[in-house]
């Protein structure tokens, strides 16, 4: 198989032989391997949890799949709607636990916040604020830049030293982690597994929060490019909303694309480069599919390794000085 | 610049070799293809001439031909002083 740049075709998927796949590993997970007796999602309204939800019940039958949706202070208003769509299309039982006044009393908006103001001291309440990446694409090094929005529109942006960078980061980590501790609250009062919902871009290239999503007990589209999911999504006949939401973190005050955040390139052009680096194709291959200069694609390449070696971090589990238990 | 070098080294040394085992650190080694830094080094190590010299580091000129070695980040500190 090569690249082609009229008609992409190396992500093709027969989606429902692969959706009758990852439902009998799914079952088989469950029954021989967790011991438990049904599965958690949380659905966040965006395509990845969608599918999940969808695999889950397909799987083993809406009454074993429980929902929860989590939004707090910073969630866009559509993510709650399509995902309470989602829950009554797929006939589960579901809950809607606000996690605001938890992530307060954390102190997430208060320490974000605060970083915020040391660089931009006019920051309050009712602006709103994301970062996004800078740097790489360019043949630089990677670096981030925060954004704010004054209430009447104003944008301001500046590079983020590093220590507000990280104080920002960490402090919006809390809202991942938190809605995984709910999962497994809600996972052990019912005797249920957690689906952990990150597609192949997001598992591979560590866009997750340790100890936070990408905390689970299986995670049964983490072999799948995100184009494939969108196919999936269509395949098991999802609500059309979901099938058309563009692909966001929902973690920041002002929209924000997941490209903006943490990928080179949008996610259609970003499968396709992960694809072809996996075949071993050049950069020069790569370029003429998706239509950016050689040397851009090879800075994609080694983004891409680079991002490898930063996720061992968030997969690896507490290292040991030698081997403990049975081997 | 052999002062400066001297420093640099100290600094990585201390922050991010930390006395673990491995291969010594030639000035002219990059620190991308050695895995001293990642990103997020980078960026720490950019704070850390901020702060010690004095400079400002532009945008666009946080690049590898600027930072990724001792060689390269004395010599571009050296160029910033004037």
């Amino acid at each position: 198989m090569t690249l082609s740049a009229n008609e992409p075709r190396e992500l093709d998927l027969d989606c429902q032989a692969e959706a009758e796949r990852i439902g009998r590993w799914m079952v088989d997970t469950l029954a021989r391997r967790l011991h438990r007796r049904g599965f958690v999602v949380a659905i966040s309204g965006g395509i990845d949890s969608s599918v999940c939800a969808a695999l889950s019940v397909r799987a083993v039958g809406a009454g074993k799949v429980f929902g929860l949706l989590m939004p707090e202070r910073d969630s866009s208003g559509f993510s709650t709607e399509r995902g309470l769509a989602l829950a009554q299309h797929l006939g589960i039982t579901h809950e809607v636990f606000d996690i605001a006044p938890t992530l307060d009393a954390l102190g997430c908006y208060r320490q974000r916040d605060e970083a915020i103001q040391r660089v931009f001291p006019a920051f309050a309440d009712d602006w709103k604020s994301k970062i996004v990446i800078a740097g790489g694409l360019a043949g630089g090094i990677n670096f981030f830049k925060l954004v704010v929005a004054e209430p009447g529109g104003d944008l301001h942006e500046a590079r983020l030293p590093v220590r507000d960078y990280l104080q920002i980061v960490a402090a919006t980590n809390f809202k991942q982690r938190v809605r995984k501790t709910l999962d497994y609250f809600h996972a052990d009062r019912l005797n249920y597994a957690v689906v952990g919902t990150p597609n192949r871009l997001e598992y591979d290239q560590g866009f997750f929060v340790k100890v936070g999503d990408g905390a689970a007990d299986l995670k049964p589209i983490a072999h799948l490019y995100k184009t494939q999911v969108y196919a999936m999504a269509r395949a098991l006949g999802l609500p059309e909303a979901i099938c058309r939401a563009e692909p966001t973190t929902d973690t920041y005050t002002l929209a924000q694309g997941q490209d903006e955040f943490y990928f080179a390139l949008p996610y259609a052009q970003m499968d396709r480069a992960l694809w072809a680096r996996d075949q071993g194709m050049g950069a020069a291959e790569l370029a003429l599919a998706i239509g950016i200069s050689a040397a851009q694609a090879q800075r994609v390449f080694d983004d891409i390794e680079a991002k490898r070696r930063a996720a061992r971090y968030l997969h690896a589990s507490a290292e040991t000085i030698e081997p403990v238990g049975p081997q | 610049m052999e002062r400066i070098k001297a420093d640099l080294r100290s600094y990585i040394e201390a922050n991010f070799i930390m006395g673990a085992g491995g291969p010594v650190l030639a000035d002219g080694d990059s620190f991308l293809e050695h895995h001293v830094l990642d990103s997020t080094g980078f960026l720490e190590l950019i704070a850390h001439l901020e702060e010690t010299y004095a400079i400002r580091v532009g945008d666009d000129e946080m690049v590898p031909e600027n930072l990724d070695s001792l060689d390269s980040v004395a010599a571009y500190v050296l160029r910033k002083r004037g």
